[in-house]
């Protein structure tokens, strides 16, 4: 079904490029800082994606569904010995997945601002309910929780390429699950009910069951980036990780990176955690040592606002259009030279 | 290809470079080397200015005075967290391969100091929470590489209760008395809720616990409940904008400001002075006192100030509660070297080296007048198997203008606490797969 184009062979040979040569590269900092984390949000806004992108939906709480998956991952590995890693991941995914579900039935009444205030619900309540129950840090009053020693069979996942490669390899597997589903059937009743809801009711699609079945695989998404996030970025967490704030920044990533799209996730989630990355590296290398490190800060924030603003006025459908753009010129131009080239 | 692409994909490969390379910025050799992840600009910067403004000023006057710690000079490097936990960590792994390497972190966050933890342990250099941090970091057999130095949550808690013990006439009234606790809504506010309770049983108070959600800008309802309850005592375990605020509802709600006790981070000038009228009388804890009275502050006032070095932007909050808290985490710090350097040799020394100057790290109250700072901080002494070091804390009234020390220093009833925290000590063991040291072999070792 799925046709295997140019554009999937690039993925392809990127994504063995990240995961064969790439983990050679000697730097704990690349793969703790910015790699890891990277592939957690762009997991996040892939899912968000497929909610508010694909299916019209847009929710605002991001955040608590990462903490869901985050708080069920630990909470399984805590209370049952033995449980595989990736099995546990797949129940913190279901578990938000059902999560989602529930708070998508407001989705059913309301639509844009009203909806995305709904899911602000979700946002406070679970915070709420995750800061308040013991029970959910597995007793530890201060509600932070560290995540236990993690394993895959035999091997210890104790090294940052470790952490790295095993982010990787559910991402891209998640992702290849995402390209396939926006391009079948499921992808194609998202876009009519975020197009038009009543056309696409009248012809034929399910409207109550496509927006609960877009908040329920958008949930497992995050709930699998949460849990990433947790025992293979942070390895610690607390719920104040996952507030609005959090949800925000997931929520500009698809924007940035561009809506109904899946490589807009991860442009997005390039530009939003790793270009501030370069700012303050860059900041602290030439003004370290002279100006206080606040202002610095403060500069680079400046910057990254400007540079914003810059790519929406560039390119108002996100860094993922600039890049169709980019190629759609390099193809019409090298036509050209092909046609002026048959004429001599 | 296209020039385009070209350049493109070279950007892509010198920002993976430029990210990729060791993330060590040029630091002097041969130098003492402290890597601090400080917040200067969001919400908690008035914190974060003053702690490590302070600690800046006295390894500058170390550095300036003595020339060094026997000749090894120090240096540091600043990354900006703005308290948050991602930032600090992203910070720590960009700071943590430099050369000279990392002698101790000090990241004045609860927060980035819990995500640490994993990492400073593996890379063996020691993380140092001055008045917070993980309670049961104090047992050190489980936490060889954390010091929560001078107190932890328990123990001022432990020690607040004994402060109100002594205003109403002994412990023995504490009994007829009732108490009520206002705390932020957050793991930190939350921390003490176990201890509060279990000392409400020994001494037979009232007690009543009551959350303020993040951030604590509306109090009414919490200030009416506790004018219902008419408690004899309020704890205010409060964070930033939090404490001001409770202090004037209580101002409109008419309970006392002489009746409210503030716990460490509720200590500042910043948590009384925006109250104005409301505060005054207000008494909190601290575990240094305030002012520029103490030799240590008027030397970093003589020397590094007058030599242009000096951190703070405003002068005038030299000797307020968090600055001075930056000068003595400065001193213990550069005492743990000092001490360290006995056994290892006047040298550049490594973090696990720094951790065992930690570890032995005993000033007494003649080694601190010493060291200039007698009646800024009482004394400390860390051993192996307790890394807080037996501080000793003190009360502090707010006059309208500035804090006046009203009691000795108090000890906590560590005896009390310390089973507790050894049973979540060795919960974190079990679940992390530690295996406690063996403290009494590594005292007979020594």
């Amino acid at each position: 079904m799925a046709r295997f184009n140019k554009l999937h062979a690039a993925a392809a040979a990127l994504f063995l490029l990240m995961a064969l040569v790439v983990p050679f590269i000697p730097s704990d900092y690349l793969f703790d800082a910015i790699l890891t984390p990277m592939l957690a949000i762009s997991l996040a806004a892939l899912g968000l994606n497929l909610l508010a992108g694909y299916a019209g939906q847009v929710s605002l709480g991001s955040a608590a569904f990462m903490a869901v998956g985050a708080f069920t991952a630990y909470n399984c590995l805590l209370r049952v010995p033995g449980l595989p890693l990736l099995v546990d991941l797949g129940l913190a995914g279901l578990v938000t997945a059902a999560v989602g579900v529930f708070f998508g039935l407001p989705s059913l009444r309301l639509q844009g601002f009203y909806l995305a205030v709904s899911t602000l619900a979700a946002q406070f309540f679970v915070q709420w309910a995750l800061t308040n129950f013991a029970w959910f840090s597995g007793g530890d009053t201060s509600g932070v929780i560290t995540t236990p020693p993690l394993f895959i069979g035999p091997m210890a996942i104790d090294s940052p390429v470790r952490r790295y490669l095993l982010s990787l390899l559910i991402v891209a597997a998640l992702t290849a699950l995402a390209v396939r589903l926006v391009s079948g059937r499921a992808g194609r009743e998202f876009l009519a009910v975020r197009d038009h809801e009543l056309a696409a009711r009248v012809l034929g699609v399910k409207i109550l069951r496509t927006k609960l079945f877009a908040c329920a695989v958008s949930s497992f998404y995050i709930g699998v980036a949460g849990a990433l996030w947790a025992f293979l970025y942070l390895r610690t967490v607390e719920p104040a990780g996952f507030d609005l704030d959090r949800s925000f920044e997931i929520l500009f990533v698809i924007i940035i990176g561009g809506l109904a799209s899946i490589r807009g996730a991860f442009l997005g989630a390039a530009f939003i955690v790793v270009l501030p990355l370069l700012l303050s590296r860059a900041g602290a290398a030439v003004f370290g040592s002279t100006f206080d490190s606040g202002l610095v800060d403060i500069v680079e924030k400046i910057i990254l606002g400007v540079l914003i603003i810059f790519f929406l006025r560039v390119e108002p459908a996100g860094l993922s259009a600039l890049v169709a753009r980019i190629r759609w010129q390099h193809i019409t131009r090298s036509r050209t030279v092909e046609t002026s080239g048959s004429l001599t | 290809m296209s020039l385009r692409k070209h350049l493109a994909g070279a950007v892509f490969a010198a920002a993976l470079a430029g990210l990729g390379a060791p993330a060590a910025q040029a630091q002097t050799p041969g130098t003492q080397y402290f890597p601090l992840q400080s917040y200067r600009v969001g919400p908690y910067a008035a914190g974060g200015t003053g702690f490590f403004g302070g600690f800046i000023d006295y390894m500058n006057l170390i550095n300036l005075r003595d020339g060094g710690v026997n000749g090894v000079k120090l240096s540091w490097s600043e990354c900006e967290t703005q308290y948050i936990v991602e930032q600090g960590v992203e910070c720590y792994e960009r700071m943590k391969n430099s050369n000279p390497p990392p002698s101790a972190w000090n990241p004045l966050s609860v927060g980035i100091a819990y995500a640490m933890i994993p990492g400073i342990t593996a890379d063996k250099v020691p993380l140092i929470t001055i008045d917070h941090g993980r309670t049961d970091s104090t047992d050190g057999a489980v936490f060889p590489y954390v010091f929560p130095l001078l107190m932890n949550p328990y123990s001022e808690t432990s020690a607040i209760v004994n402060f109100i013990g002594s205003k109403v006439g002994g412990d023995q009234n504490l009994g007829s008395k009732s108490i009520v606790v206002l705390y932020h809504g957050s793991p930190y506010g939350r921390e003490t809720i176990p201890i509060y309770q279990l000392l409400a049983q020994k001494y037979g108070f009232k007690l009543q616990q009551i959350e303020v959600p993040d951030p604590g800008t509306e109090q009414e309802a919490q200030w009416l409940e506790i004018r219902r309850i008419h408690p004899d005592f309020v704890v205010l375990r409060g964070w930033g904008v939090m404490n001001p605020v409770a202090l004037k509802t209580a101002q409109k709600t008419g309970f006392p400001a002489n009746h409210i006790i503030g716990n460490v981070w509720s200590n500042s000038e910043e948590d009384a002075k925006p109250a104005g009228d409301a505060a005054k009388g207000y008494i909190a804890l601290t575990t240094q006192a305030t002012g520029t009275s103490y030799p240590v502050i008027q030397q970093i006032e003589s020397t590094v100030y007058a030599a242009g070095k000096g951190d703070m932007a405003d002068k005038s909050r030299i000797g307020s509660v968090y600055y001075n808290l930056g000068v003595v985490n400065g001193i213990l710090n550069v005492e743990a070297v000092r001490i360290a350097q006995a056994k290892f040799g006047d040298q550049t020394l490594t973090g696990d080296q720094v951790r065992w100057g930690f570890e032995h790290l005993n000033l007494s109250p003649d080694r601190v007048k010493a060291l200039g700072a007698a009646g800024l901080f009482h004394s400390i002494d860390v051993t192996c198997s307790d890394h807080e070091g037996h501080g000793l804390v003190t009360f502090q009234q707010w006059d309208g203008t500035q804090w006046h020390r009203i009691s000795d220093w108090i000890a906590p009833d560590w005896a009390l606490l310390r089973p507790i925290i050894e049973a979540s000590a060795n919960k974190y063991a079990a679940q992390n797969g530690i295996t406690p040291r063996d403290c009494q072999s590594q005292v007979a070792s020594n």
